[in-house]
């Protein structure tokens, strides 16, 4: 979609120069945020107090645990924090109560993680747990290694596909533009949700979850890479003729080369911002087509899947908490959207806002 | 302005040629077809699902059934939905209404109140409203629809405020004319709220930028030059101008709003096109998919083409008849 003159960037830029500080503040925080979920993913196993299968059938659907700091004088003998158990009063209806007295010591660094409970006989929920006993603080740790890496495998091979075709039809011109920007007017004219439900049908089942991640990473790429082509193909088109280029074009450079070396360089500063906008839609994709049940399925989880459990009225009315994998989603979009924001002042400065 | 219309609506056929023959390839890319399902039923004979595999041509080569369905499909007959035993043709319709409802309502509220924001927050620029509207509205564009989808849900549930789901009460077809417009509008407004959020925000945005970028224009400054209020040059030189490329964003606002009903559709329990898309996809009923991605591409690029003629109206530099170079 196309942005109006220069909005918000031409107005930081012919004011200031350079992007005034608050704008620089939230960037930072963002960066911050995403260095750490993608810190949280790399190390999940570490992390997570369980394995994301893991489960305890005595405890369905059991409501968060908030963690409690011990009083000094005890951390010595018990540790620094602490749970109180829960008890099922109904186990009908799925009550639990908190048993003030007891206390539940938690272990920092035991066992090969981060944070377990002390006995092992123990279990604790930071976050609840889902209808099978499972806890869903582990699930949204290990899901973050689906979601978050969904986003970046799928902005690289959109934009992989993209940038080819936006460079050759730019480059190239003649009746292989005409043709290749026909296609990219039937992927744009597509209904690309409609037609990516259509899309994740085909997903055979009894696919292993590397293979299921696969299809649908590509699938979506497949779908998105228009946008990126139509672009890259008009800065292509004006880059050609740029005097640098045609002075290595004059200076024997042959087409690959010349390409390779001074054109594809030339878009980078969109490609990186484009890339950090596009990641977010990616992300929100997966986790569309997994709750509505046909991504990422059991045993593999993302965040999208997790939320498939909030998708039940009577879910969303007892059980709140399984809501907490769309927090992330939603803390993870709006990180990349501002440091995109911010990428796209710096680098890009008269780029085309694509919504 | 006919020869337009005449040759964007050509235009369109090559494109939606190949949309359906696209789609027709996944479907029967998919594994296993309804027929298999069916086949596990004991109450179906063997010799029925024959029948029914030959009245759908099964079994015959992809470009042949493809052909024969564009063949109907230019009569206005989209086939038999194998799941519903109906006409592909009454189902949507009967669903289409209430996809187009849910669009128009969060199109219209998304215009009519990201405009007059928009052009707020530009006009305070710096200001405290700037700040706070601009941070909801980023917060607004990051939010996922589904996600908003879900609290909004459970807002209802815990209210009993709103109901939280399908288009129209039980009671409806007993209720008097006005209180039936009322009943539709109660059950919209959770579903609308949730599909006009994530447009609002960008559009608020977008719009405030626009304004910023035109306010340093020539002819701005010329209008102020020339005494006029503030108020004249806002609303008649300013505002004129920032609106026309948002008429061209309508209509590809349509097409996101489509897809972005598809799935609020099936999260908020509504029977729209979308939701019909989705039970369509998972029983593997193929007519049915095709119908609708039809129909969904349809509205998408009518849409776009209303947009262009709107375009046409508002801004007098763009001359349709002119042959468009891409």
């Amino acid at each position: 979609m196309i942005e109006p003159g220069g909005g918000i960037e031409g107005e930081l830029l012919s004011t200031t120069g350079a992007p005034p500080a608050r704008w620089r503040w939230r960037a930072g925080i963002s960066g911050a945020v995403l260095l750490f979920l993608y810190t949280v993913a790399a190390l999940a196993p570490w992390i997570a107090p369980y394995e994301p299968g893991r489960q305890f059938r005595r405890s369905p659907n059991a409501p968060p645990m908030p963690l409690h700091v011990a009083a000094p004088q005890a951390w010595a003998s018990q540790g620094l924090l602490y749970v109180h158990p829960q008890r099922m009063v109904d186990s009908l209806r799925r009550r639990y109560e908190v048993d003030r007295d007891v206390r539940v010591p938690l272990a920092l660094f035991a066992r090969g993680h981060l944070l377990v409970t002390a006995d092992a006989s123990e279990h604790f929920f930071l976050l609840g747990s889902d209808a099978l006993g499972r806890d869903l603080f582990s699930r949204l740790v290990y899901g973050a290694r689906v979601s978050l890496s969904f986003g970046v495998v799928g902005v690289v091979i959109s934009l992989g596909i993209g940038t080819l075709v936006g460079v050759v039809a730019g480059y190239v011109g003649g009746r292989t533009d005409d043709l290749l920007m026909r296609l990219c007017e039937i992927m744009m004219a597509l209904p690309s949700f409609y037609f990516l439900l259509a899309l994740a049908a085909v997903i055979p089942p009894g696919l292993s979850s590397a293979q299921t991640f696969v299809l649908i990473v590509v699938l979506m790429s497949f779908i998105r890479w228009a946008g990126f082509a139509r672009v890259i193909r008009g800065m292509v088109t004006s880059i050609r003729e740029l005097e640098y280029v045609q002075a290595a074009r004059a200076l024997g450079a042959g087409r690959a080369r010349t390409i390779a070396r001074h054109v594809v360089p030339a878009t980078l500063g969109y490609t990186i911002v484009a890339a950090t906008l596009a990641i977010p839609g990616f992300i929100l994709g997966e986790s569309a087509l997994s709750l509505l049940g046909l991504g990422i399925q059991e045993p593999s989880t993302s965040w999208g899947s997790l939320l498939k459990d909030a998708n039940n009225l009577t879910n969303l009315d007892k059980y709140p908490w399984i809501l907490a994998p769309g927090v992330c989603i939603a803390i993870t979009t709006m990180a990349f959207n501002f440091l995109g924001d911010q990428l796209r002042d710096r680098l890009d400065p008269r780029a085309e806002t694509r919504s | 302005m006919g020869l337009f219309l005449l040759r964007r609506l050509v235009q369109m056929v090559p494109l939606l040629i190949g949309i359906t023959f696209l789609s027709f390839l996944i479907v029967d890319l998919a594994p296993g077809d309804f027929f298999s399902s069916l086949a596990l039923n004991p109450s179906i004979s063997p010799e029925a699902i024959e029948q029914m595999k030959k009245s759908f041509g099964y079994g015959e080569p992809l470009p042949l059934r493809y052909l024969s369905w564009l063949t109907q499909a230019v009569h206005g007959d989209l086939g038999l939905s194998v799941a519903h035993r109906v006409s592909v043709t009454t189902l949507i319709g009967q669903r289409l209404l209430n996809t187009l409802i849910l669009s128009v309502a969060a199109l219209l509220v998304t215009w009519l109140l990201a405009i007059p924001l928009g052009v707020v927050i530009a006009v305070r620029r710096g200001q405290l409203s700037d700040k706070v509207l601009s941070l909801l509205g980023f917060l607004g564009m990051s939010l996922p629809n589904f996600f908003l989808a879900f609290l909004l849900l459970r807002l209802a549930l815990l209210t009993g405020w709103f109901p939280v789901g399908g288009s129209v009460s039980f009671d409806y077809e007993y209720l008097s004319p006005a209180t039936k417009i009322l009943d539709r509008l109660h059950h919209l407004l959770l579903p609308t709220i949730v599909l006009a959020t994530s447009g609002m925000a960008s559009l608020m945005r977008l719009m405030r930028g626009a304004i910023l970028d035109l306010q340093r224009a020539d002819f701005v400054r010329t209008a102020r030059a020339k005494g006029l209020a503030e108020r004249t040059v806002l609303f008649k030189h300013v505002l004129r101008n920032a609106l026309n490329p948002f008429i061209t964003l309508a209509g590809y606002e349509l097409g996101t709003l489509l897809g972005g009903a598809a799935l609020v559709e099936s999260v908020m329990n509504l029977q729209g096109l979308g939701s019909l898309m989705l039970e369509a996809v998972l029983a593997l009923d193929i007519y049915l998919v095709m119908g609708s991605v039809l129909i969904g591409s349809l509205m998408l690029l009518l849409g776009n083409l209303l947009a262009d003629v709107a375009l046409a109206f508002s801004d007098p530099r763009i001359d349709l008849s002119a042959s468009r170079t891409q």
